[in-house]
């Protein structure tokens, strides 16, 4: 068995120093005079971050895993949402989360929730845009709330017309965060905001696409903590820089020197949708067999945008510079802001249809040279779970072995670890062949 | 050679005792709460009937949801894979195994080699498997086997919609109320869990030749519901077939390629963190 090298990330520790910031500088923004907004990890937060003075937002998806991650805290605030608002348990897990830590008057970072001054949020899954309006009714419901519509069509349906229709909301949603703040926002911020944003989606998108490489320099569970921090803030300098600066030739430098994310790599699975965070041992008991989990659509374009280019192939999506494109004014920021997310973001492709998401999923693939697929029919996000059995049989058809397995990303209720380990063992050993190495 | 294979599932267990690769003995007792111990006595039992001792067996494979359990044995192999064995031996022709027991109701697609390439299984609810049935015998206040046999006479079609089996027993309460005749709730018991285990068994497809397994494959009610959606055969002692799996795999060999070696993956970071 080939054994290859491995070592921890050199850029780890600056990876959770970022995300440890951006939680607490949500907590003590006030305290210096700074504004904070909550919005999806999907909002454009190049805009409300273009607000003149400090100013911090709280990404909904990203903080709802959070607390799945803790699954004492997931079940406390699941039943909170459930006991004193009477949520169904059917909804977006992440959704109820939140709701239970808002109803607690809990931040999972410590202290009490903390209020935001406004809500910018837009819609493209079935929960986004009420996720905050319930929020903040349970808060009280005096937060300003807006809420702006993306879904416009598929990536390779975006045209002028559907640009023209999110660029005149964002127009409106500036005219509201300036009125409700009483600040301006910033033009050159703003440019400056859009550029970051076109940096994070397009380095991680680059960075993802090096883990073609065998062995791959990253495995899922890692990536899980490094795409996060784009989810957070990806117009920010910081993180712009982190994604382009650090982490990009950190992995470019594994490749070139085959280090591998799991020394004993063999066989490269393929995850779908977010996995039951609760549980991610299952990534490191697959490691047990050799086998890595080297690719997955959520992971790859939650934030990195990517293109299909003329030999049908996934490449990452140019940045702006890659492009030869300056940005003159404001609203050359704005249409550049649209064009990336609505072209870019290949994740809100599968929305309008089975045959987006076998068609990606399936080049991905092929593409990442995966052996084998690990399916996480996830109870929790019906969003990302949609068509999932349609790709377990599309990706049998092109040969490669696939299961599925039921949980939930956020409520560890709906998720039987022993017997979905067995099930695992079970495809693994049986359908797989593998064995355990040493 | 002698080996042995020792099925032990929710309800009970079964042990398949092989003498240079024919059936020697076998048997089966309740599993009850016990179910290490009653595992070895059922093993004990069918060693005796079988003449045999057991230092004379050369190795002993366990499978089914309690499997582990089984100290002596010298490996486990999962239910899906005995299944797979099982069948293979006694259907080489069989493509499709729908296994319906106590606790788990599942399909299997397998290779002419009894290779496992796809599995389905009813997920985390009652609703696809035996114990369903006994729960609704027992809202009806009478045997399992009972309730099979009048099931037989209805030929009525009543809808059951209920998915989990508290809704069920609830259901068939309901249906009781009405008036209902019990020959017709029992069909529609039957004909609900049939539905169930024909959707899960659509999901790795129905290649020929089917063949069900388990202990449900005894209860006549259920399969004549079922075979109005699957075309399926049905082997000898289906509810035997998950020890013979067990029993064929000791007697391969299989237990040296399933010996656990120990193993540390290297850890990239100190691990990772929901996003």
């Amino acid at each position: 068995m080939v054994t290859y090298k491995t070592k921890g990330l050199d850029c780890w520790k600056r990876a959770k120093e970022l995300r440890d910031r951006y939680y607490k500088d949500y907590k003590e923004s006030p305290s210096r005079g700074g504004l904070r907004w909550e919005g999806g990890a999907w909002s454009f937060d190049a805009i409300p971050q273009a607000l003149e003075g400090e100013v911090h937002g709280l990404s909904e998806e990203p903080y709802g895993a959070s607390i799945a991650h803790d699954p004492e805290l997931q079940v406390r605030y699941q039943e909170a949402a459930e006991g004193k608002w009477g949520c169904a348990r059917d909804l977006c897990s992440y959704m109820r989360a939140y709701w239970g830590s808002v109803a607690l008057n809990e931040y999972a970072f410590g202290g009490p929730w903390p209020h935001a001054d406004f809500i910018f949020q837009n819609q493209i899954c079935c929960c986004h845009s009420k996720w905050l309006q319930v929020a903040d009714e349970i808060d009280g419901g005096t937060t300003p709330y807006f809420c702006f519509d993306v879904g416009v069509g598929p990536y390779d349906k975006i045209g002028d017309r559907q640009i023209e229709y999110v660029v005149a909301q964002l127009y409106d949603g500036i005219a509201f965060i300036e009125r409700v703040t009483g600040r301006r926002i910033v033009e050159e911020k703003l440019i400056q905001n859009v550029y970051n944003t076109y940096r994070s989606n397009c380095y991680w998108a680059k960075t993802c696409e090096l883990n073609q490489a065998i062995p791959a320099p990253l495995d899922e569970k890692t990536m899980f903590s490094l795409y996060v921090l784009g989810t957070l803030e990806k117009s920010s300098q910081a993180i712009a820089d982190f994604y382009e600066k650090e982490l990009y030739p950190e992995i470019k430098d594994r490749v070139a020197n085959k280090i591998a994310a799991v020394a004993n790599e063999q066989c490269r699975v393929l995850g779908d949708s977010q996995p039951p965070w609760g549980f991610l041992r299952i990534y490191r008991y697959l490691e047990q067999y050799g086998i890595v989990s080297v690719a997955n659509l959520y992971t790859f374009s939650l934030i990195g945008w990517m293109k299909v280019d003329n030999n049908g192939l996934l490449v990452p999506y140019p940045t702006l510079e890659e492009q030869g494109i300056t940005i003159k004014d404001r609203d050359h920021a704005l249409r550049l802001l649209v064009e990336g997310e609505l072209k870019g973001k290949l994740m809100w492709a599968p929305f309008y249809g089975a045959t987006y998401k076998n068609d990606l999923v399936t080049k991905i693939a092929k593409q990442w040279r995966c052996d084998a697929a690990i399916i996480h029919l996830n109870r929790g996000c019906e969003g990302t779970a949609q068509h999932q059995m349609q790709l377990k049989i599309a990706l049998q058809e092109m040969g490669i072995p696939a299961m599925t397995f039921e949980g939930n990303m956020a409520d560890e209720r709906e998720f039987d670890e022993g017997r979905v380990m067995r099930l695992i063992e079970l495809f693994v050993t049986e359908t797989l062949g593998l064995k355990k190495i040493a | 050679m002698i080996v042995a294979g020792i099925d032990v599932g929710g309800k009970n267990v079964h042990v398949v005792i092989l003498k240079d690769g024919a059936r020697a003995a076998q048997g089966a007792s309740a599993t009850g709460i016990q179910k290490a111990q009653a595992a070895e006595r059922l093993y004990e039992e069918t060693l005796r009937k079988a003449g045999l001792k057991r230092e004379e067996v050369g190795c002993v494979v366990a499978t089914g949801s309690a499997g582990k359990r089984v100290a002596f044995a010298d490996a486990c192999i999962a239910d899906a894979a005995a299944d797979a064995r099982g069948v293979n031996r006694l259907v080489p022709s069989a493509r499709t195994v729908i296994d319906v027991g106590a606790e788990e109701g599942r399909a299997i697609k397998i290779s002419p080699h009894g290779k496992i390439l796809d599995f389905a299984i009813n997920e985390k609810c009652a609703a696809g498997t035996g114990t369903f049935v006994e729960a609704m015998a027992i809202a009806l206040e009478m045997s399992v086997e009972e309730m099979a046999a009048i099931s037989l006479k209805s030929s009525t079609s009543i809808p059951m919609n209920a998915q989990c089996a508290v809704f069920g027993e609830s259901e068939v309460v309901s249906l009781i109320h009405q008036n209902i005749e019990k020959q017709d709730i029992a069909k529609a018991v039957h004909d609900a869990i049939a539905g169930r285990i024909a959707s899960v068994a659509r999901i790795v497809g129905l290649e020929k030749d089917i063949v069900i397994i388990g202990g449900m494959a005894k209860n006549e009610g259920f399969i004549d519901s079922l075979r109005k959606e699957i075309a399926m055969d049905i082997p000898d002692d289906p509810d035997f077939v998950g020890a013979l799996g067990a029993a064929e795999a000791a007697a391969k060999g299989l237990l040296e390629e399933k010996v656990a070696v120990k193993v540390v993956g290297q850890e990239i970071v100190e691990g990772g963190e929901a996003s």
